[in-house]
């Protein structure tokens, strides 16, 4: 696809997309890396990396080995990114579409719903979704789905506001197509690059996320998170810093690597500003 | 005139979108698991059912979901939040006296990646693609990509653990007694850490929109009469560009704000700050649903009357909007 | 006549991804002393080019690679920065095509002219008051302090460039470069607006370059020609000697292609059978918040069977709301719309789906009337398979209208960025016509071309017309293409319809004011006729 060729010119694209792969392996590898479960007692607590060959990054407060931790938290925060990126994407693409396209009370109606989520600070409304629903990662994945939906709807409602009068799209009433086919089949392909682009974005936010739940303690605590590492972290910060500096690494090489792939499409899809 | 009527709109908006948000926060009381006597009667270590179902009735906990949805909106409308049994005083108390450190933080933070972001902003568009540009929107990636929690714990690490320059935490050195001027230096120290914790993703945000607001700005026509009246570049800078740049980056200010609320839960506990976003945590480790509800419908009417301000500022700064919207 | 500027050997590079290397190629030429010269071309021809190049307001990637521009004996393009601007909006003037995007929407028009003085001269923020208020009334603006207090989104398109032309007019410059102004303004504004030019050129003894594509325009007010093709200069001359006895073959290809006000000799049809078409008294009126604007005033037309019907007016005119109805892109309040004598504006959903296929729309902007993201052949089926036909059936058909439209068959597999803007309108064509319908609405279809492509496709809707005895309605604000076109013309004006007949009476003796005013306006209306 020409895409891909403009993706591989783009520099922030390549160093996105090495990053990424560079996790990707970390999630795939780790249960042939570390067969044991990553959650369970593997020595003596709190050892310094490179201190003692059988753990490479040291251990954390409660003496569970920390580049297990790490390879299997790349799963979670992968498994959560991509997840909760599609509820948010579907759900958002459904809403924005319809309202844009429909106009009028619907989009009235719509938009109040939209403005309502997003007047609620979103970290606060997961915090009471968390109370409410618990805290189990299936619970987590489409609960920051739920919060995150409100960007994706309002893109997909800007470009169906502005290609609704579209010449081609009144060309294609005037041949008697029903509204289902208009929206899905003519104007959706045209509307989802900003929204692809932005899904990008979603992934990253939901990444940070779900890491800042588990720092405050109200993630899956029988699942390998970055986060969660980080809490442990900061209780023995001023001796073993370690804990809490590398997962902390860990999720921005991965936040990065997805924005960079996002900046890197949106490029692509826009060369006048690729020059830029 | 036209900010009066714009005014005017803009609140009849608000409305039904407040209404959807108590209907919501009203559910939510209903898909919880047990509700505040529930909550009561185990603090008080009682079994008693008959005792329950009076409390209930005095509560206004019994009858109907309608007469509770009544209730409930005319008491959350009443700024009647209920009461909180952990800190033993109504939730809206309890929230007032949080609400300062929050919005001290807020404030500062916003001020820091509005302003800074902005003059970063026009630094790289002014070198798109050379050094200054690549350097500060690199920078720019690192600080948006940084859990800002971690972003905090490593700050206390390096500016107060090993050097020793800031105060690890919380809002005042309470043993040291400081009055007046001598208070106001003690609290700024004690909030430069966490300003910059909760300023730095924006920051990146704004930078990023600044940027890009420029550079499409220099492309528009107005640009090139500008200098075809013989303007010199940094008037056509400074006299065309910036205004109308400004413009996005007005337009998100009210969307930061309600995300800054949300960042400072994390920062506040990162720093130990008596804030709002800490009692959220709080409120959540104690399951108290009461006093999370309260604060959710706290932040709902914060994000409305910042939105408001904003969309006023903006109708100042953009004569093209008329009261239609 | 003395020298003003001279541009000696011009050439003009553009980036690697465009589609030619240079946008200007050794192009000479001058201006002199009070004259306006004319340079006209088509899309591509460089003419835009070359006129910013004049004042270094060239985009970054577009660089002048060589050449010299002599103006009061030094080379504008040798310039320092410092000494270029002090010329800029000084020496000479510039105003530009679209003054809603050249004023800053956020600036008062007043403080943009005040802008001028206070970059090049000395003077009291009054005296630049009183200056400013005195240009505008010289630019005939009725209320000159009231606009100076506006911001620009608060004027009239007409408006607009007046203050733009103030704006470039404040020094009292020696040359005035003006990059197709007139463009973007309806034909009546345009008239005023070129009246004005010519009155402040005479006035002040000025030079005046001006681009643009409307030979109309360059009879109206050229004294000489300059023609553009390429980026190269293919003649130049006193407008008159261009106009009326071209030398090279482009420019006669390109004058003949320009049509004519007089239409053309029409074998007087009898009213065959029923109308093909009846508008009865329709009207439409928008409610938007307290204000009430009436698109459509008891309008009445009637399309006779096999002609062409042409509906004329500059916008705000209804014309284009009219168009939609007749399709059901948008619905009437009350009135009739009659095809072959069903009222379609009663009509259910499903009772208009078997109904649609006959009345068929071909749109204006041929860039935004194709799905980018599908290929040609399959939007040119998409009609017949909506209504059930085999995609066995249809291919065949679908590329045979795209022989009956003038493009190769083979082409159905591309997609619509690789075509051209003409190629792309007799897709929209082939796309209207694969329903096979009785009767055609196009809407300023030939609007967005440039004028040797525009007369290519009038040409092909003349003969299809006549091929597939289809009956057409024809929305234009263009009379010459009207008088081309149509065997009947309705001038309509602000929703209704001030006058209606035979083209032959409307476009040579019109009855109504407005017809009058709106023929008057035309450019260089005498121009084909009676000779320059």
């Amino acid at each position: 696809m020409s895409l891909l060729k403009s993706l591989c010119r783009s520099p922030s694209a390549i160093i996105g997309g090495v990053l990424l792969i560079l996790v990707l392996l970390m999630a795939a590898l780790a249960g042939w890396l570390y067969p044991n479960d990553p959650l369970a007692l593997a020595g003596r607590p709190l050892q310094a990396p490179f201190s003692n060959p059988r753990f490479l990054f040291g251990t954390d407060s409660v003496g569970r080995d920390i580049i297990a931790q790490l390879f299997y938290g790349a799963r979670t925060s992968l498994l959560v990114g991509i997840t909760a990126t599609a509820v948010a994407i579907v759900i958002g693409v459904l809403v924005g579409s319809i309202a844009g396209f429909y106009g009028g009370w619907v989009d009235t109606a719509l938009m109040r719903v939209t403005e309502a989520f997003q007047t609620v600070p979103n970290f606060i409304l997961l915090l009471m979704l968390v109370v409410i629903f618990g805290s189990k990662i299936a619970t987590l994945v489409v609960v920051i789905g739920i919060v995150s939906w409100t960007a994706p709807a309002r893109l997909t409602r800007a470009e169906f506001l502005t290609l609704r009068n579209r010449e081609f799209v009144q060309a294609c009433r005037v041949i008697g197509m029903p509204d289902w086919r208009i929206i899905f089949r003519e104007i959706l392909p045209n509307a989802l690059p900003p929204v692809i682009v932005y899904a990008s974005v979603v992934m990253a936010f939901s990444i940070l996320l779900e890491s800042a739940l588990a720092f405050l303690g109200l993630s899956d605590p029988n699942v390998a998170s970055w986060g969660n590492l980080i809490a442990d972290g900061r209780r023995v910060l001023r001796s073993s810093w370690h804990v809490a500096t590398l997962p902390g690494i860990a999720i921005l090489l991965t936040v990065l690597s997805i924005s960079l792939i996002g900046q890197g499409l949106n490029d692509a899809m826009n060369p006048r500003l690729r020059r830029k | 005139m036209r900010i009066f009527r714009l005014a005017l709109n803009r609140l009849a908006v608000s409305i039904p979108c407040m209404g959807i948000i108590l209907l919501g926060l009203f559910l939510m009381l209903q898909l919880a698991p047990g509700d505040a006597v529930d909550a009561l009667m185990g603090q008080m270590g009682s079994n008693d059912v008959a005792l329950a179902e009076q409390l209930r009735q005095q509560y206004g906990l019994g009858g109907g979901v309608t007469t509770r949805l009544a209730i409930y909106v005319w008491n959350t409308l009443h700024l009647d939040l209920g009461y909180s049994v952990a800190y033993n005083q109504p939730v809206l108390n309890v929230i007032l006296q949080r609400l300062p450190v929050t919005m001290l933080l807020m404030i500062s933070a916003l001020s820091f990646a509005f302003a800074a972001g902005t003059a970063v902003g026009i630094i790289a568009a002014r070198h798109v693609n050379k050094w200054p540009d690549t350097l500060i929107s690199t920078l720019g990636l690192i600080f948006y990509a940084a859990p800002s929690f971690w972003f905090g714990l490593m700050g206390i690490l390096v500016f107060a653990v090993w050097l020793n320059w800031l105060p690890s935490g919380g809002l005042e050195d309470l043993g040291a007694g400081y009055t007046g001027i001598g208070r106001v230096l003690d609290i700024a120290g004690h909030l430069i850490l966490p300003t910059i914790t909760l300023a730095l993703i924006y920051f990146a945000i704004y930078l990023r929109v600044m940027r890009a607001s420029m550079l499409e700005v220099m492309t528009l026509d107005f640009i090139r009469t500008a200098r075809a009246k013989g303007l010199r570049e940094g008037a056509v800078l400074t006299r065309h560009a910036l205004r109308n740049a400004l413009l996005p980056m007005v337009t998100i200010l009210g969307l930061q704000a309600g995300a800054m609320l949300g960042g400072a839960v994390v920062v506040e506990s990162v720093f130990s700050l008596p804030g709002l976003g800490r009692l959220a945590h709080e409120a959540v480790q104690q399951r108290d649903l009461n006093m999370l509800l309260g604060i959710v419908f706290m932040s709902a009417l914060l994000v409305i009357a910042i939105n408001f301000i904003v969309d006023i500022l903006y109708a100042r700064i953009d004569p093209r909007i008329d009261f239609n919207g | 006549m003395s020298e003003l500027l001279s541009i000696e050997g011009l050439k003009v590079r553009l980036p690697r991804h465009a589609d030619r290397g240079y946008a200007v190629h050794d192009l000479t030429l001058r201006l002199d002393e009070n004259e306006i010269l004319c340079v006209v071309g088509e899309s591509g021809s460089g003419k835009s080019v070359m006129a910013s190049s004049i004042l270094g307001l060239l985009p970054p990637e577009v660089k002048v690679e060589a050449g010299r521009i002599g103006f009061e004996g030094t080379d504008l393009l040798r310039l320092p920065p410092h000494a270029l601007r002090s010329i800029r909006g000084a020496g000479i003037g510039m105003i530009f095509q679209d003054p809603m995007t050249a004023l800053n929407p956020l600036h008062r028009v007043g403080n943009q002219i005040a802008e001028t003085f206070r970059v090049h001269t000395k003077l009291s923020s009054q005296e630049i008051q009183a200056k400013v208020l005195e240009l505008l009334e010289q630019m005939q603006l009725p209320d000159p302090a009231a606009a100076a207090r506006a911001y620009p989104h608060e004027l009239s398109g007409g408006q607009r460039q007046r203050a733009m032309i103030a704006m470039a007019l404040a020094l009292e410059p020696r040359i005035l470069i003006a990059d197709e102004p007139t463009t973007a303004l309806d034909v009546t504004t345009q008239a005023q607006i070129l009246a004005l030019i010519r009155d402040l050129q005479r006035r002040n003894r000025m030079g005046v370059l001006f681009i643009t594509h409307d030979f109309g325009v360059v009879a109206e007010i050229g004294t000489r020609i300059a023609v553009m093709r390429h980026g190269v200069l293919v003649e130049e001359g006193p407008a008159a000697t261009v106009l009326t006895a071209p030398q090279q073959t482009y420019t006669r290809e390109l004058i003949a292609a320009v049509p004519s006000l007089q239409p053309p000799e029409r074998k007087q049809l009898a009213p065959v059978g029923q109308a093909a078409l009846s508008i009865v008294k329709v009207n439409k009126t928008y409610r938007a918040r307290g204000r009430e604007v009436a698109a459509l005033k008891d309008v009445t037309l009637a399309l006779p069977r096999g002609s062409t019907l042409g509906i004329v007016g500059e916008s705000g005119s209804g014309k284009s709301t009219l168009a939609r109805c007749i399709v059901r892109l948008l619905t009437t309040d009350t009135g009739a719309i009659e095809v072959d004598g069903a009222d379609i504006t009663q009509m259910t959903r499903h009772e208009w789906r078997s109904h649609a296929r006959r009345v068929q729309m071909v749109f204006q902007d041929p860039y935004a009337s194709l799905n980018p993201r599908r290929k040609v052949g399959e939007l040119v089926a998409q009609g017949p398979l909506m209504y059930g036909a085999k995609t066995s059936e249809v291919m065949p058909r679908v590329r045979e209208l795209f022989g009956l439209v003038g493009l190769d068959p083979a082409a159905i597999d591309r997609y619509p960025h690789e075509f051209s803007g003409g190629q792309r309108q007799r897709i929209g064509l082939a796309r209207a016509l694969a329903l096979d319908p009785d009767i055609l609405v196009a809407d300023e279809p030939v609007s967005a071309l440039d004028v040797s492509v525009q007369a290519q496709v009038l040409a092909l809707l003349a003969k299809l017309k006549e091929q597939l005895g289809l009956s057409m309605v024809f929305i234009t604000h263009d009379l010459r293409v009207a008088a081309q076109i149509c065997d009947r013309v309705a001038i309509m004006q602000r929703g209704e319809v001030v006058e209606e007949g035979e083209a032959s009476d409307v476009l040579v003796s019109p009855k109504h004011p407005y017809s009058q005013a709106l023929l008057a306006a035309v450019p260089g209306r005498n121009w084909q006729t009676s000779g320059y």
